[in-house]
């Protein structure tokens, strides 16, 4: 990579990557040192979207906290609604019907499918591939679509609810998600014909960006960004959560660990989590949705509105000290979210809001070991890199 | 009747027993809870148990989960329990070969806030370590470069604690941006 350029000045230059620039997608600054167009140095700069989440959870209540996962990593936030109200109820030793686990299964897949198309056209888009760009977003259109009517909302989802969800699935529902599964996997296939032996897309991301597995341990990479490099750990496999264990699937790895590699690993996961959501819908059990304990459940929004028991129900729930009140206790639970572990520590001093709530997002993994990823290389992979990671401010910066 | 106890009993974990005969005086406490090892460590020794665990190879806890902190200044509790100290940095660590999760929890005092940084073990310590610098003024012994990561460079004060208020202490209300609009 070093061979054709001359180092002949050796005068340096600085050169901020950011906090705006189009291939940062949030505010992310790297700051480079380049000789020509090699990068001596990576320098990456965080903290640009921090909002203090880590603060807010210990001054909201378990409930209320939902609405603030949202907006962590903003392109799945089905996955972290999911993974926060794993680790409450699992806090509170409660664990919530089958239908419900069935349900959450289907939507965190769906959004992973969702992160992973946004991810596929906006890394390709900074390659200069546009088609791919519009390909994708097409699809995830169909998929917001479902998330739309499914919860109300296109990204503040705040789908899940301790003990349950915001509703059951609406009528239909099955069709709409049956039919893009069944014609997704071929417009997935438009998209390998453009991209996966594209002379261009395998120059600019073969060998780029490349990692070792064990670098990839020792940065704490997660997800599709570990499994590039060979190892075939997925927390769905390794700790099953949610039934996770009652349904078939392959974990796709890479060899390489650069971003070609990364750009495989999730083009098989998305055809992977088509199969987990078929599998899903036809197995879907019947039976109640939310568990049925007024003191961990919100009741549903016609026994709130129309008797007497489900609005006292209700303001149990909503008032502060009387809903839900975890013993006291601490507890990680990790699920994998699109981008890879998504953690949450929950300490309870048994009141009813936490008294610490960290989050382990697997963005700041990824943005750590960038520099590790471009120094060495061109100033151009830079995008490439950056691309391939997947790394969303929102998270990163909490 | 004791032998059907000793049936439902669940084998004592691996990590548990080679850190009773390797590192016993480093124990504090320990404990199983929710499918994880729970173990709070000596601050002087802590950095030895850390090692013992990632370097021991059928223990192999090679990849650091997450690094941070709480206040416990508010949990009686746990005060009571640890000697008073303020601050519990608690260290999450993942075995890719089988031996599950385990969290290493350190009291740390809050007139010698200082505890050896684990930078030299994991790389990804570095960012996790400044992250709780930043929000608990926790400093780690030997880290390379221990800055402020989220907030900005000239902030003061750590957000996480618990005498920091929600609201902040009138950091917006200082901007020249706001000044003007008064």
């Amino acid at each position: 990579m070093q061979g054709g350029l001359e180092r002949a000045t050796g005068e340096k230059m600085i050169l901020s990557f950011g906090p705006q620039h189009p291939a940062t997608h949030g505010t992310l600054r790297i700051v480079l040192e380049l000789d020509g167009e090699s990068v001596l140095k990576a320098i990456p700069h965080a903290g640009y979207l921090h909002t203090g989440f880590e603060k807010l959870g210990e001054h909201l209540d378990y409930n209320q906290y939902i609405v603030v996962t949202d907006r962590m990593n903003y392109l799945s936030p089905l996955s972290n609604n999911f993974g926060y109200v794993l680790a409450v109820e699992q806090l509170l030793g409660v664990e919530v019907t089958k239908r419900c686990q069935y349900i959450r299964i289907l939507m965190a897949e769906l959004s992973r499918l969702a992160d992973h198309l946004l991810w596929l056209g906006t890394a390709a888009l900074d390659l200069g591939a546009f088609s791919v760009f519009l390909y994708s977003f097409r699809e995830r259109e169909k998929l917001y679509s479902i998330f739309e009517k499914t919860t109300g909302a296109r990204l503040t989802t705040s789908y899940t609810r301790v003990g349950g969800v915001l509703r059951d699935l609406y009528d239909g529902c099955e069709e709409d998600v049956r039919q893009f599964v069944t014609n997704f996997p071929k417009a997935l296939k438009e998209t390998h014909t453009l991209l996966t032996k594209n002379r261009i897309w395998m120059d600019r991301t073969k060998g780029v960006g490349a990692i070792s597995a064990d670098d990839a341990i020792g940065y704490g990479l997660t997800g599709p960004c570990l499994r590039a490099t060979g190892i075939a750990h997925d927390i769905r496999k390794a700790e099953p959560y949610s039934s996770y264990e009652e349904v078939t699937f392959d974990v796709p790895v890479g060899t390489n660990g650069d971003a070609y590699d990364r750009y495989l690993v999730r083009m098989e996961e998305m055809i992977q989590s088509c199969g987990i959501v078929t599998q899903v819908l036809d197995n879907m059990p019947d039976g109640p949705v939310n568990l049925e304990d007024n003191k961990v459940t919100m009741p549903n929004k016609p026994d709130a509105y129309g008797h007497i028991e489900g609005l006292i129900h209700h303001f149990k729930i909503v008032m502060d000290g009387h809903g839900v009140q975890p013993p006291m206790g601490e507890h990680y639970c990790a699920t994998e979210s699109p981008n890879g572990e998504l953690g949450f520590y929950i300490v309870s001093d048994g009141s009813g809001t936490a008294y610490r709530i960290r989050i382990r997002p697997p963005s700041f993994f990824h943005f750590q070991a960038l520099p590790h990823m471009l120094e060495g290389g061109m100033v151009s992979d830079t995008v490439a890199v950056l691309g391939s990671l997947n790394v969303i401010a929102g998270e990163l910066d909490r | 009747m004791n032998e059907e106890k000793d049936v439902e009993e669940q084998p004592k974990p691996l990590v548990l027993e080679k850190l009773e005969a390797h590192h016993s005086d480093a124990l504090l406490a320990q404990d199983e809870a929710r499918g994880s090892v729970v173990l709070v460590v000596r601050k002087d020794q802590a950095y030895a148990v850390l090692e013992y665990l990632k370097t021991d190879p059928e223990l192999a806890y090679t990849y650091l989960v997450d690094v941070t902190a709480v206040d416990n200044s508010q949990m009686e509790s746990e005060l009571m329990q640890f000697d008073y100290a303020r601050f519990m940095v608690v260290y999450h660590l993942y075995s890719y070969q089988g031996q599950g999760r385990v969290r290493v929890k350190v009291p740390v005092h809050e007139n010698d806030l200082r505890i050896t940084s684990v930078t030299g073990l994991w790389q990804g310590a570095n960012w996790l370590e400044r992250e709780t610098y930043d929000m608990f003024g926790i400093d780690f012994e030997g880290h390379p470069d221990l800055r402020r990561i989220l907030m900005p460079d000239d902030f003061e004060g750590h957000p996480l604690r618990k005498d920091y208020p929600l609201r902040g202490r009138g950091e917006r209300e200082s901007f020249n941006f706001d000044k003007q609009n008064v």
